[in-house]
């Protein structure tokens, strides 16, 4: 019984960082049609930049600075922000196949800075010395309080994203998504509306990072790769439905069933040495389940529904 | 006149919801030139664009020359013989003007060297400028390579979009005799024109288009003697 | 000298970014989307090759004859199955689908070869010593020369063939192709199965190079998209300068940084590009 308490807490603080990160991206492809293929570098930089300045201790890398876990949630934002603002700067105004191309890049780069940069990001070694009020989850009641805090921040970005596509400033976004090349016809001023589309989004994935950091207490780059901190999400929002916040959170947690559901199956069915195809397997699974969506339904779960511009 | 070629019949359709064209008649019978004249955005390139299956078709037939292609996909109406040169970006830009008339006989199976010979008399300019790309010819020059191509196929009917749109008055006249030699091949020709009074000059017969709608319809010197299409769109 | 030595480096490695990038470059001149599969693509033709040269032991070229067929197939298999049902749909759900088809094809690699990373042949090849102290190997002088094979056979394809012409004109205009009377669907089948090969080549080539594992064409995707770009995405022949630029300036980089961080070279020059000139800067298509 406690085991299935366990697990079910466990389950609904992951699905709800994922819902976070799906509402991020949901802001950038289910408002605007921009495609961020590299949801991990965003995701990456909230996690690593919250555990940066909330971090206590003397460590072998940054950090140490022991802020409260609200300004490490700031930070996250802030970080990811400012990297998504150059990024979208550089590629906005062309194809969205060049922002695709481009936020890959980032994705890596990012990558390869945390693993090399030991100085900094404490390398493959990981991040140490992460607190916080909730670490030592397991210890007890704090995992509770951690997903109920969790699912507060779920709900603030997702209450958040909803005011904001219901707003003047998402219908924009839709007209732009609907005619991209008649957007970027218009200028500057479609080039500036993208922008804080594409910065919003991305500051939504880094504090999905810094909820991620300070719930495992340890992260190390493997966390970030882009399986679990890119793929998923895409899958999770065109699963839900892309457009429709509800169906970005419904997505994540149908998804992330899935996926922890298929670890279950697999690591009960297969002989404990073939762990790592039951993996693979498992990717497999999520990468035809995403094709199969794709082909039949690519609208998704809940499918948009735009408000009628007359109407508000 | 002689056998009908193409017929549109009550065609009501457009690109996506709304519809463009309504109740659309016209025809086309063997070896005529029909002129298609009428104000900016009246719906004459989605007429055209209509015969060759690019558009939603609600309501009416086209036949041509017997059989419904309504329906039909591009290719199987070029394979019929109707070939049509759009208004605008009509050529291969990076292909070589050989190369874009070696495309225009795609569908064909035979040895096209006669066809490429005849051409190339036709259209003099081309032959010296055979190896370049054709994104590089002057927009004159460029209209010939898309008319070229269009004949590589020996088609019966025509279809050109504003041949002589943004042509110097030079130009327009060599593209105007042109025409009319295709058309002595024995060449059905549906035109859309912008310069009514030398095209209609032209035509055998005329239609004037206005908002999708046909409001004239008479001989090519029928139409340029009438006093209220002149006023409209023969600027008085 | 060393820096001679480091251009040539440069230049093999550069070979592999080119045949990457001319199959990127061809699909997406015909369908209009970045095919993110393009790499693990590549990483299914190097093991191919391993399968048949170092498993059964056949002849390499008989190999890469084999692993060419082999990936140019499947990747028309592919689009039969999945990427045609997008043909009408905005090319960014082709992008979608195909960074899930790069995760399918890749865990299908870590099922049938596992995790682990393979070589073509053990034992250390000697390298051949030539003018002024420079130095290549065997497999380093295959790759060259396959390089500029297959390239001189895809420019005459492209020149001399109906087919080539026609890829041409529907990358050029497909709309205008369409109404012409050529057979789209032909060309983008036939796109497919060079795209495929040219993969194949790609990652046999790498394979050689280096080492065979599952993650070698993902890893490498971000260089092969750059030199893409910096070409002028959809035009073939730039990707081949591309690939060159790209793959000398990651070798040359290494006697200023961390050789880790190769693919950020890559990754700089294409935002240089993509500031100043997005359209590539061997003349490219505008999009
Ligand atoms: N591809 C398209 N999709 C949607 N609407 C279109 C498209 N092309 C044209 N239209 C619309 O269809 C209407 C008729 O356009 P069309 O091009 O047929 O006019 P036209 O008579 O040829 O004008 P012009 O003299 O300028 O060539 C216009 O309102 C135009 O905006
Ligand atoms: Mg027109």
């Amino acid at each position: 019984m406690e085991g299935l308490i366990n697990f079910g807490i466990l389950f609904l603080t992951m699905a709800g960082i994922y819902g976070i990160l799906s509402l991020g991206l949901n802001v950038q492809w289910g408002f605007t049609g921009m495609l961020n293929v590299g949801i991990a570098a965003f995701f990456a930089v909230g996690a690593y930049s919250s555990a940066i300045v909330t971090s206590v201790g003397d460590l072998p890398h940054w950090g140490g600075i022991g802020a409260p876990m609200i300004i490490g949630f700031a930070a996250a934002m802030i970080v990811s922000g400012i990297m998504a603002f150059f990024v979208g700067l550089i590629t906005l105004n062309l194809r969205s196949d060049y922002l695709a191309i481009a936020s890959i890049g980032i994705a890596e780069i990012i990558r390869l800075v945390l693993k090399n940069e030991e100085w900094m990001t404490g390398g493959v070694n990981g991040f140490t010395g992460i607190s916080g009020k909730f670490n030592n989850i397991f210890d007890g009641g704090h995992a509770l309080l951690y997903m109920i805090m969790v699912m507060v921040v779920l709900g603030i970005a997702y209450f958040l994203c909803e005011r904001a596509y219901k707003s003047p400033w998402g219908r924009v976004q839709r007209a732009i998504r609907e005619n991209e090349i008649a957007a970027r016809a218009m200028g500057k001023n479609s080039l500036s509306f993208r922008l804080q589309s594409f910065v919003l989004g991305s500051a939504i994935m880094g504090l999905g990072g810094a909820v991620y950091t300070h719930f495992t207490g340890f992260i190390s780059p493997e966390a970030f790769d882009p399986l679990l901190a890119t793929f998923l999400i895409w899958v999770m929002l065109i699963a839900g439905g892309s457009g429709n916040n509800k169906g970005a959170i419904l997505g994540a947690f149908i998804i992330w069933g899935v996926w922890s559901g298929t670890e279950f199956i697999t690591s009960s069915i297969l002989p404990a040495d073939m762990a790592t195809q039951g993996a693979y397997l498992r990717v497999l699974f999520i990468g035809i389940l995403l094709q199969a969506i794709l082909l039949t339904r690519p609208q998704g779960l809940l499918p948009e529904n735009a408000p009628q511009p007359d109407k508000d | 006149m002689s056998d009908v070629l193409l017929t549109i019949e009550n065609v009501t359709g457009g690109y996506g919801e709304a519809d463009i064209l309504f109740d659309l008649n016209m025809k086309v019978h063997d070896g005529e030139v029909v002129v298609i004249v009428g104000p900016n955005g009246a719906g004459k390139s989605t007429a055209m664009k209509s015969v060759f299956g690019l558009l939603k078709i609600r309501g009416g037939t086209i036949t041509y020359d017997g059989h419904d292609i309504t329906h039909d996909t591009s290719d199987a109406i070029v394979r019929r013989g109707i070939c049509y040169v759009p208004q605008t970006n009509n050529v291969f830009p990076t292909l070589t003007v050989h190369e874009n008339l070696e495309m225009g006989a795609f569908v064909r199976k035979d040895d096209i060297s006669d066809s490429l010979d005849r051409i190339y008399e036709f259209f003099p300019p081309l032959k010296e400028k055979r190896k370049l790309p054709a994104g590089t010819l002057s927009g004159g020059q460029r209209q010939m390579v898309a008319m070229g191509k269009a004949l590589m196929l020996d088609p019966k009917l025509l279809l050109l979009d504003e041949p002589t749109a943004g042509l110097s008055p030079k130009y327009m006249d060599q593209i105007f005799s042109i025409v009319k030699q295709i058309n002595e091949l024995g060449i059905g020709i549906l035109m859309v024109e912008q310069n009514a009074k030398q095209a209609l000059g032209l035509a055998d017969r005329g239609y004037v288009l206005a908002s999708g709608k046909n409001r004239y319809e008479d001989t090519g010197a029928n139409l340029l003697a009438n006093r209220e299409v002149a006023e409209m769109f023969l600027g008085g | 000298m060393e820096i001679l030595q480091l251009v040539l480096y440069g230049t093999i490695l550069g070979s592999i970014l080119a045949l990457g990038a001319v199959g990127v470059s061809l699909t997406f001149g015909i369908l209009r989307f970045a095919n993110f599969s393009h790499g693990d693509l590549m990483t299914i033709g190097a093991y191919v090759v391993f399968v048949v040269f170092t498993v059964m032991k056949l002849p390499l070229w008989l190999a890469i004859i084999v692993s060419l067929a082999v990936t140019a197939a499947l990747t028309a298999i592919i689009d039969k199955l999945i990427y045609r049902n997008f043909r009408n749909s905005d090319p960014v759900i082709l992008l979608i689908s195909s960074f899930g088809m790069a995760l399918i094809l890749r865990s299908l690699i870590q099922l049938i070869w596992g995790p682990s990373t393979q070589v073509y042949e053990k034992g250390i090849q000697l390298a051949i010593k030539f003018g002024g102290g420079l130095r290549i190997k065997p497999d380093q002088i295959i790759i060259l020369v396959g390089t500029v094979l297959l390239i001189i056979a895809l420019h005459l394809f492209l020149r001399k063939t109906k087919m080539g012409k026609a890829m041409r004109a529907v990358a050029d205009n497909a709309e205008l192709a369409r109404l012409t009377g050529i057979n789209t669907e032909k060309v983008i089948l036939c796109t497919w199965l060079m795209g495929g090969a040219l993969a194949a080549a790609a990652g046999i080539f790498l394979g050689l190079d280096t080492r065979v594992f599952p993650e070698m064409g993902w890893n490498i995707l971000l260089p092969v998209f750059a030199a893409a770009i910096l070409g002028g995405i959809g035009n073939p022949y730039g990707a081949i300068a591309g690939g060159l630029v790209i793959g000398i300036s990651q070798e040359l980089s290494t006697q200023f940084i961390d050789p880790s961080y190769k693919p950020a070279v890559a990754f700089a020059i294409m935002v240089v590009i993509l500031i100043v000139r997005p359209t590539g800067i061997f003349a490219g298509r505008s999009s």
